[in-house]
């Protein structure tokens, strides 16, 4: 089954240090198409970092990134979106003073061929775009900050999976919403899964992700604690994981899981 | 179809019986906030009307009005994108000191060695030499802000003394003049105006640029089933567009030339000196065509290309816009290289207007140009402002100081009434865009 297949991403003994602080240490990850795996740990445990190497906000200093077993070079954002990786920030990472459409190309513009905005077409696409993602919205014309959280996380969703990405990242992409619009970013994950995405769900809640992923992966001070199928463990278990870094006996521990006597 | 479930939905969200006023605005979409100031600037011309007797709204005020404001609202433009990226450029005046220097200096003493005194081409070489001079200048700032992460305000802080110094080593402070004749087209002048036919000319070609505008627009729009505007709003948007164009150019028109020039004209060109005498039309004076030019291409690349694009998204979010993989540092560097640019412009007009360049040249204008931006609608958070608004902001304080100088107000009093529209002027726009949200 999944050992057969070539991973989407492969994230290989990877290390970053700030300052004498080593904020991840020796973290491999594995993605597989279709599959959602969640990164789990607590704040400040380098699970946001680990992923930030990935889309291109870091840079590593040691480790290897291969996607679709080829090592790729990944040295900023443009990088990471040549590869079909697309992040949405637990910061949101949107523009206030633009709309939506302009946010949702931000970077990547439609062009004219005169080579001005073609802001009609981008609007254009936005409406389609949002219209299947969240049928309530309507606000096109008004800049992003006047918007709720979740028509905002909308625009932040919809501008990942504009451009096809094979590989999405999402940080806490529940954390700023009410329970119906968690539930829409949830059927939203089911429904790229069967396009043959592959996600990985980052969040210091298990509650969040449990029902959602197919693997966790969790990390505390830095280093990986240990990967599991969820069908395997509890969240018991998992809890387990992420607080005392213990690895119950159907995970595979990683090099942060603890010693046993 | 599409405008009445658009207006249908407007009004469920914001209550059944909205105002007409309201409705009126949303409508026609035009900026409340630009509305405003263009009722400031109504506000100062009558009460200065009423307080001269009837000194101020003449053509010949107004006129000279818009050929003061032109080097200022030029760099207020470049200002707007300068400020929306959270930057600050307090160097303006003293590069626009250095690029007249350098202009001066090219076309009064070495271009004539090589091409002749008068030569057609001076003013044209003299032009560009000031635009690469003030494009390198601004590309250096921005290289400093950008690469070496040295704050914008002090490197313009810095750049503010060393053009200035640098003015002076051009000619170790001498007074260049006096200018180019073709050169001194720019600043205006009985001669820099380009007359009543002409001037009608440019009129009609911006009456049908703003309908054909709005016509396109509608059809964009209509194309992709967007919503669109009400018809009638389409029509007072237009009307109200081509007034405006018609009304300034019949002002500029009813300027005529002093009857001294007239009578030399007349003299020169053998026409009979007519009883009452010879009315010949100033028409739109070329700095303001310059202006206006430099207004309309800055507001096109502001909204219309991608470039544009970048400077407000990273003025509302810079991180964001750094991980939609924006090159934001270059982005910056082009800015201040713009208004380098813009900088030689202004330093066109001025030293064309003045007929000379002289040390003092644009000395303070960073204050006035920061002031017009900011009462413009810039804000100097980041993020939001607008050519447009900029352009208007330096009109206004132009109007300010100038119906001060036709009261007779000393100029130290002139600098206090002015400093303290700026701050009044900000507090305004604070408690406007508190209540918006």
């Amino acid at each position: 089954m999944l050992d057969n297949q070539t991973p989407l991403v492969e994230m290989r003994n990877i290390s970053i240090s700030f300052g004498g602080i080593h904020a991840v240490d020796n973290a491999s990850v594995e993605l597989y198409p279709g599959e959602v795996v969640a990164l789990l740990g607590h704040n400040g445990a380098g699970k946001s970092t680990l992923i930030k190497i990935l889309s291109g906000a870091y840079k590593r200093d040691g480790g290897d990134i291969l996607i679709n077993g080829e090592p790729a070079e990944i040295g900023n954002p443009r990088d990471a979106k040549k590869y079909g990786i697309e992040t949405i920030y637990q910061t949101l990472a949107v523009a206030d003073n633009v709309d939506a459409a302009a946010n949702l190309y931000l970077g990547r513009e439609l062009r004219t061929p005169w080579g001005t905005l073609d802001d009609v077409a981008m609007e254009a696409k936005a409406r389609e775009v949002m219209g299947r993602l969240n049928p309530n919205f309507r606000r096109f014309k008004e800049p992003v900050k006047a918007l709720s959280g979740g028509q905002r996380q909308s625009v932040a969703i919809a501008r990942a999976i504009l451009f096809n990405a094979r590989i999405l990242i999402m940080d806490e992409p529940t954390a700023a919403l009410g329970p119906q619009e968690t539930a829409q970013v949830g059927e939203l994950i089911k429904q790229l899964k069967r396009e043959g995405i592959g996600i990985f769900l980052i969040s210091h809640d298990i509650h969040d992700v449990f029902d959602l992923a197919d693997r966790v992966s969790v990390m505390k001070n830095g280093q990986v604690v240990g990967h599991a199928r969820t069908e395997d463990v509890t969240k018991d278990e998992v809890l387990g994981m992420i607080i005392l870094g213990k690895v119950p006996p159907k995970a595979i521990p990683g090099p942060g899981a603890m010693q046993m006597a | 179809m599409a405008d009445t479930v658009n207006s249908v939905h407007l009004n469920v969200a914001r209550g059944a019986n909205e105002h007409p006023v309201r409705r009126f605005f949303r409508a026609t979409e035009i900026d409340t906030r630009l509305l405003g100031m263009v009722g400031a600037l109504m506000i100062i011309w009558i009460s200065f009307q009423i307080s001269t007797g009837g000194l101020f709204l003449t053509p010949r005020n107004l006129w000279n009005l818009t050929v003061q404001t032109s080097s200022v609202a030029v760099m207020a433009t470049g200002m707007v994108l300068v400020i929306v990226t959270r930057n600050i450029d307090l160097s303006v005046g003293s590069v626009l000191g250095f690029c007249g220097m350098v202009m001066g200096v090219a076309q009064a003493q070495i271009l004539p060695q090589y091409l002749g005194l008068g030569h057609p081409a001076i003013w044209a070489i003299t032009l560009l030499i000031g635009l690469v001079t003030g494009a390198a200048i601004g590309a250096l700032h921005g290289v400093i802000i950008a690469f070496l992460g040295v704050p914008s305000f002090i490197v313009t802080l810095g750049g503010l003394l060393v053009w200035r110094g640098a003015t002076w080593f051009v000619t170790s402070g001498q007074t260049v003049a006096p200018m180019d004749t073709t050169f001194r087209l720019m600043g205006g002048g009985t001669e820099g105006s380009i007359g009543a036919t002409a001037s009608w000319l440019v009129a009609l070609i911006a009456c049908l640029a703003i309908v054909w505008a709005l016509l396109h627009a509608r059809r964009q729009r209509k194309r992709f089933g967007f919503p669109r505007r009400p018809i009638w709003a389409e029509y007072v948007l237009g009307g109200v567009g081509c007034a405006l164009v018609l009304g300034f150019v019949a002002v500029a028109n009813a300027y005529y030339w002093p009857a001294n020039i007239a009578r030399k004209y007349a003299d020169a060109n053998g026409i009979a000196w007519p009883d009452g005498g010879l009315l010949i039309s100033h028409g739109i004076a070329v700095p303001v065509l310059v202006a206006i030019a430099v207004g309309i291409v800055m507001t096109f690349i502001s909204t219309r290309l991608r470039f544009g694009r970048y400077v407000f998204a990273i003025g509302g979010n810079p991180e964001a816009a750094e991980l939609a993989g924006i090159k934001t540092r270059w982005v910056t560097v082009r800015i201040f290289t713009l208004m380098g640019a813009l900088c030689a412009i202004a330093a066109a007009i001025s030293t064309a207007r003045l007929n000379a360049a002289t040390n003092a040249q644009g000395e303070l204008d960073e204050l006035y140009t920061i002031a017009a931006a900011v009462i413009g609608g810039t804000s100097l958070a980041g993020g939001t402002g607008t050519i447009a608004g900029a352009m208007l902001g330096a009109f206004v304080m132009q109007s300010l100081q100038s119906g001060m100088v036709l009261l007779g107000i000393d100029s130290p009093l002139q600098r206090i009434v002015v400093g303290m529209v700026l701050v009044i002027a900000v507090w305004l726009d604070t408690v406007y865009r508190a209540r918006a949200k």
